[in-house]
């Protein structure tokens, strides 16, 4: 009797050095594959490239609340010092606009650097009590000395068997991520 | 990493010389132009001088702060910064026209006291023990000798390196460069002083040095990015140039232009909130009339659109963007060192005044001929890389 196979996360492969993980990095993206993540102990430069380094959405989230920040501390003072509360001091314009640029400066900081850490967290589905790819034996080892390459099957070219060749070929130990 | 060659690109001799020409007749045209200017002349060779001398005064500085802090992305730089300090001796000979210009011209107010009457000659006869034009001219001299020695043993210890590659070296490197940057700091603050804040010897601000530190180390740096781009074309730094090499230098050219803009900002903030008779007249001069518009100029196109730019990480990483954003840097300097001199000219002659704007530039561009001759002829000398330097990431390859 054959068992039909579980669905899964996708495939791991697992390899013990940065030169052979660029290596099947830039081999799966040239045959075709999209949906891939690379688990390394260090950032590499050239990895992120090699699986398809995709721009996301976090510049510009940082960049609309900067400029919240900015013209939000701007109109603040400006409503408080010239509309709410007008105060003469020295005999200075109630719009004394070099005054406002201090406070504007750090409102922009505050709200870029707010919506980058939250804007963060929402992109990336953060906080998260696990992921499948915990699931591979060996995993912790990516935060040691070894280097992982996983094609996910949501990617339309992912064949359970197709794959897993496909990666055992470029020399990596292959596993089966489990989804749960 | 032997077989490869790191002689300096041939292209170098061509714009070398192209360079010199452009800088002699430049100068000569100066010179006569003295005929209907007369004086002015004084100040646009101020604004060339200066700007120039600023160049190398960055380049020294973001040398020694590469020692000290290390980093991959100076190592590509390393060779333009370091012939960039050797312009020294020449800049101590192109000092002599601002000699003229205190001693037989009207370029400082102060160097002929006889002239001036009333509450000013009270204040600068009280001015006199620091602003005399023997001590000036003694300063000056100082300066010289603490930059050309500075620069000569860094380059001397760097070529032994290149030479023998010993590891001590870069230890004696660094040893130097920590005094060297409290050296160059106060060099700096102080030939600010005598040279462009003298301009008016009533007038003062503490954040001065700094201002000029701050664009020091922008002129260095978008002026070395754009040379770096432009001799990339070439082998063999076509192959050692990455993307993730300009992408460095990019974000170190938005951080100047923070900078920069911070400490302008700060100068102005205090002045004008401080609103004092003796502090204001500076800017004043400068944003009342015309130079009104320049400064909104700095404003817009030294601080605001060079900023917006080089946030994209693809303008960084992309050679061909990041030179149009290094270039449009290098002449906003140009206009902000214009800025800082040329109202100090108050003569009430109108031909002197309007000319002398064409001849600051004409200045610029001649002095700047000139340097750029001496420096390339400097980066022929020696490999364009360095070759070693522990900061190669990719030193096996």
């Amino acid at each position: 009797m054959k068992e039909e196979p579980s669905p899964i996360y996708g495939l791991m492969a697992e390899f013990d050095n940065p030169t052979e993980i660029v290596a099947a990095a830039h081999r799966a993206y040239e045959e075709g594959y999209r949906n891939m993540d690379a688990f390394t102990p260090f950032p590499i430069e050239e990895l992120s490239e090699a699986i398809g380094f995709h721009h996301n959405r976090l510049p510009l989230i940082v960049l609309i609340g900067g400029i919240v920040g900015c013209l939000g501390g701007y109109l603040l003072q400006y409503w408080v010092a010239v509309i709410e509360y007008p105060l003469n001091i020295g005999g200075r314009p109630f719009h004394s606009w070099p005054a406002f640029i201090p406070i504007t400066f750090e409102t922009t900081v505050l709200v870029a650097a707010l919506s980058a850490v939250f804007g963060m967290l929402a992109l990336n589905g953060l906080p998260r009590p696990h992921h499948p790819v915990f699931n591979v034996p060996n995993f912790k080892l990516a935060s040691r000395d070894h280097f992982f390459l996983c094609i996910e099957s949501k990617d339309p070219k992912f064949d359970r068997k197709q794959t897993r060749q496909f990666l055992e070929g470029l020399g990596g130990k292959v596993s089966d991520v489990e989804l749960s | 990493m032997s077989e490869i060659s790191y002689a300096a690109p041939a292209e170098i001799d061509h714009y070398r010389q192209r360079a010199l020409v452009i800088g002699v007749v430049a100068l000569v045209l100066c010179a006569a132009s003295a005929a209907i200017i007369k004086d002015r002349i004084f100040f646009s060779y101020l604004v060339g001088f200066v700007f120039w001398t600023g160049v190398a005064l960055g380049s020294l500085a973001i040398a020694m702060l590469h020692q000290l802090s290390g980093g991959n992305w100076g190592v590509v730089i390393r060779r333009l910064l370091e012939s960039a300090t050797k312009t020294f001796p020449l800049l101590a000979i192109l000092f002599l026209p601002v000699v003229a210009g205190l001693l037989f011209g009207d370029l400082y107010e102060w160097a002929h006291i006889e002239k001036v009457t009333g509450k000013e000659r009270e204040i600068l006869e009280h001015k006199k023990f620091y602003l005399n034009t023997l001590f000036f001219l003694g300063r000056a001299a100082f300066y010289f000798i603490v930059w050309i020695s500075l620069t000569y043993l860094f380059n001397k210890w760097s070529r032994e390196q290149d030479e023998t590659g010993d590891r001590r070296l870069q230890r004696k490197l660094q040893i130097l460069s920590g005094p060297g940057i409290v050296l160059y700091g106060l060099t700096v603050t102080f030939s600010s002083i005598d040279w462009v804040m003298s301009l008016d010897p009533e007038w003062f601000s503490t954040i001065f040095g700094v201002l000029f530190m701050g664009g020091q180390g922008l002129s260095a740096l978008a002026l070395i990015i754009a040379l770096l781009v432009l001799l990339s074309k070439h082998e063999p730094l076509a192959s050692k140039v990455k993307p993730a090499h300009l992408h460095d230098l990019g974000k170190l050219m938005l951080a100047f232009v923070m900078l920069w803009a911070y400490f302008n900002f700060s100068q102005f903030l205090i002045i004008w909130a401080g609103n004092l008779p003796e502090e204001i007249p500076w800017y004043i001069r400068r944003l009342q009339g015309s130079w009104k518009w320049v400064g909104l100029m700095l404003v817009v196109f030294h601080f605001a659109l060079p900023f917006f730019l080089l946030l994209s990480r693809d303008l960084k990483r992309n050679a061909r963007r990041l030179i149009t954003v290094a270039l449009l840097v290098v002449f906003m300097r140009f206009i902000d060192v214009i800025w800082l001199i040329a109202p100090e000219f108050q003569e009430k002659d109108f031909t002197a005044r309007k000319l002398g704007i064409v001849m600051d530039f004409v200045a610029l561009i001649g002095v700047g001929g000139i340097w750029m001759w001496f420096f390339l002829s400097r980066l022929k000398e020696r490999p364009i890389l360095p070759l070693h330097d522990p900061n190669w990431e990719d030193a096996e390859s």
